[in-house]
């Protein structure tokens, strides 16, 4: 009997897994290979790919707009992660300890499902210089109007806001559902010995939130690397450099100026940047997921 | 959820909170329409008003390509032709293909993965979900090279392609919800002579309705949030969705100032499908969350 359902098993199995493998192999696996190929080449997409060795990539050890790119992508992660994180904390956690409405979930979900140029194109809008309410209402309280996507100072904070505004709702609901695991008689026991709300998110909350923290914190540290619709829509990159990250970098070698070679090469670079960050993703993932179980 | 306590200051404090960061997520969105209903000419005078005062909904119907050349320039357009039901209809084909598709596959394998037995299944499952490790960006450039060599640029195949066969992390979602299975349902099939085809289709999936949900749901909101592949592969009028539209409508200005009301028209209309969505499955979308954890 057991022996009859191995072999069905195994036969039949293949079947199973051919759709995904073919589309790993030919999706995943070969364009890998290419990319890395690509990027010790001269190519621009016309004619044959020339090898070069790594000239590609001690070109770009030496490109001063490739590292300010990844300067103006730190820049951007920092602001962005920190903003994010620590407000999602704060509105889960009194989510948490206030409500458990779906409404309101609900509502801290639907940025989220609104695409970034669409964002992107609102907050324009709304940031506009000479119409935009912002700026409408910076000059009802007597204050200077800002030009946020064309003054080189503004133009990364006001895109990290704005994704901030994006995903915050989204974060918070994640770091919600991490609470929602905490077994609820340590939150009773506290109320009995008579301890404050800080003390209890400081004591209770946030030790045992560590590891869904850990988590939530990587997998948006791996998203804002990975920025380029705000940027595409609102400000391309300017004004001047200021707001080129390292994913409109690529974009802008391999499509505007046709550098594929190169192009490949800074993507190989990522890679192995954000490779480290995957790779602790990946864990964290295997960890909290055993729990599902 | 908690016992009834007093309204305390600190009470006070923390539900104000969440009411100011409540509105302001929903506020943009409020603007985005005030915006989309007013008369473009409107703008220059009436810019800061909660309320238009003149409403109108040409804004919606110039945008969806409703009205004559001549009006949609006289309302603030650049008279080029524009036609968003068309990009939203290409999104919904687009959305629905990619997690349609994806998550039968992705499940089919997932189920292979965790419950039945072949050769070389440990080490297949490491090397697919290494594919977790690679960003998009590394593999986007050469995959736009293939689709190009393979004359599928502009066409919805090249498109779905590089998406519709497999996720990485769907998989992984999935097996791992697989293996949580409970064996005993499985046994007993297997005493009613149910073969592997059988237990997949009418024990496994049925039981996993919950995760196969999540899993289309969240696959169908970033299909509909994609715009860089969308905007390389599909670039032409014909295979154009609407996050592609959108940029290219902002090109099209006739003045030095953006077409404000008709880009908050096709704004909003961009947001309506995913509003539906939230409105009907809003539950749904909400406890799927806690499931994926990350992603």
């Amino acid at each position: 009997m057991g022996q009859l359902r191995q072999r069905d098993d195994r036969r039949v199995a293949w079947w199973f897994v051919a759709p995904v493998l073919v589309g790993f192999a030919i999706f995943y696996a070969y364009p890998a290979a290419r990319g890395i190929w690509y990027s010790l080449t001269d190519y621009t997409m016309l004619g044959t790919p020339s090898f070069v060795g790594a000239q590609n990539y001690s070109d770009l050890i030496s490109d001063r707009q490739f590292w300010s790119s990844m300067l103006v992508t730190a820049y951007y992660v920092l602001l962005n992660v920190g903003s994010q994180t620590l407000l999602a904390l704060a509105v889960a956690a009194l989510m948490h300890r206030l409500t458990s409405s779906v409404v309101l979930r609900a509502t801290l979900l639907l940025p989220w499902l609104v695409p970034n140029v669409t964002i992107g194109l609102l907050w324009m809008w709304l940031l506009d210089t000479n119409l935009g309410l912002v700026n409408h209402l910076l000059r009802a309280v007597g204050l200077d109007t800002v030009g946020f996507f064309t003054d080189a100072t503004w133009a990364m904070p006001a895109i990290a806001g704005i994704n901030t505004w994006a995903y915050t709702g989204y974060t918070a609901l994640l770091l919600y559902a991490g609470m929602l695991q905490i077994p609820q008689h340590l939150y009773e026991s506290a109320a009995i010995d008579g301890a404050g709300e800080l003390r209890i998110f400081a004591k209770i909350t946030l030790p045992l939130l560590r590891p869904v923290l850990a988590l939530v914190l990587v997998v948006t540290l791996i998203g804002s690397f990975q920025i380029f619709d705000t940027v595409a829509v609102t400000t391309k990159g300017g004004p001047v450099s200021a707001t080129r990250v390292i994913y409109y970098f690529i974009y802008q070698q391999a499509f505007s100026y046709f550098h594929m070679g190169y192009a490949a090469a800074a993507a190989v670079f990522l890679a192995l940047v954000l490779g480290v960050f995957t790779f602790v993703q990946l864990r964290l993932l295997r960890a909290s997921s055993s729990d599902l179980a | 959820m908690k016992p009834t306590r007093r309204w305390s200051p600190g009470r006070i404090l923390a539900w104000s909170f969440l009411a100011v960061f409540l509105l302001a997520t929903i506020f943009p969105f409020y603007w985005m329409i005030r915006t989309a209903i007013t008369p473009a000419a409107d703008l220059y005078h009436d810019s800061s008003s909660l309320l238009p005062q003149q409403p109108t909904l040409i804004n919606f119907t110039r945008v969806l390509g409703l009205t004559t050349e001549a009006e949609a320039r006289a309302a603030g357009g650049s008279g080029a032709r524009l036609d968003f039901g068309r990009y939203l209809l290409n999104s919904v084909i687009y959305c629905g293909l990619i997690a349609g598709v994806q998550t039968l596959l992705c499940s089919m394998a997932g189920y292979a993965f965790a419950r039945l037995r072949f050769p070389g299944r440990d080490l297949t499952f490491t090397l697919l979900v290494s594919a977790l490790m690679v960003p998009p960006i590394f593999t986007l450039l050469p995959n736009f090279i293939l689709v190009k060599q393979l004359g599928w640029i502009n066409t919805m195949a090249g498109m779905v392609a590089p998406t519709i066969l497999m996720t990485p992390f769907a998989v992984f979602f999935l097996r791992q919800f697989f293996l949580s299975l409970p064996r005993d349902v499985e046994e007993a099939a297997t005493l009613d002579g149910v073969g592997p085809w059988g237990m997949f289709w009418r024990v496994a999936m049925p039981m996993s309705r919950g995760p196969l949900i999540t899993i289309g749901l969240t696959t169908t909101v970033w299909a509909w949030k994609d715009f860089l592949w969308p905007l390389l592969v599909g670039r032409g009028e014909e295979h154009r969705l609407v996050t592609v539209a959108l940029g290219v409508f902002l090109q099209q200005s006739p003045n030095t100032q953006p077409d404000w009301t008709g880009l908050m028209a096709a704004s909003t209309l961009s947001v309506l499908p995913v509003l539906l969505l939230l409105v009907f499955l809003g539950k749904r979308l909400v406890q799927s969350l806690s499931f994926t954890g990350g992603k």
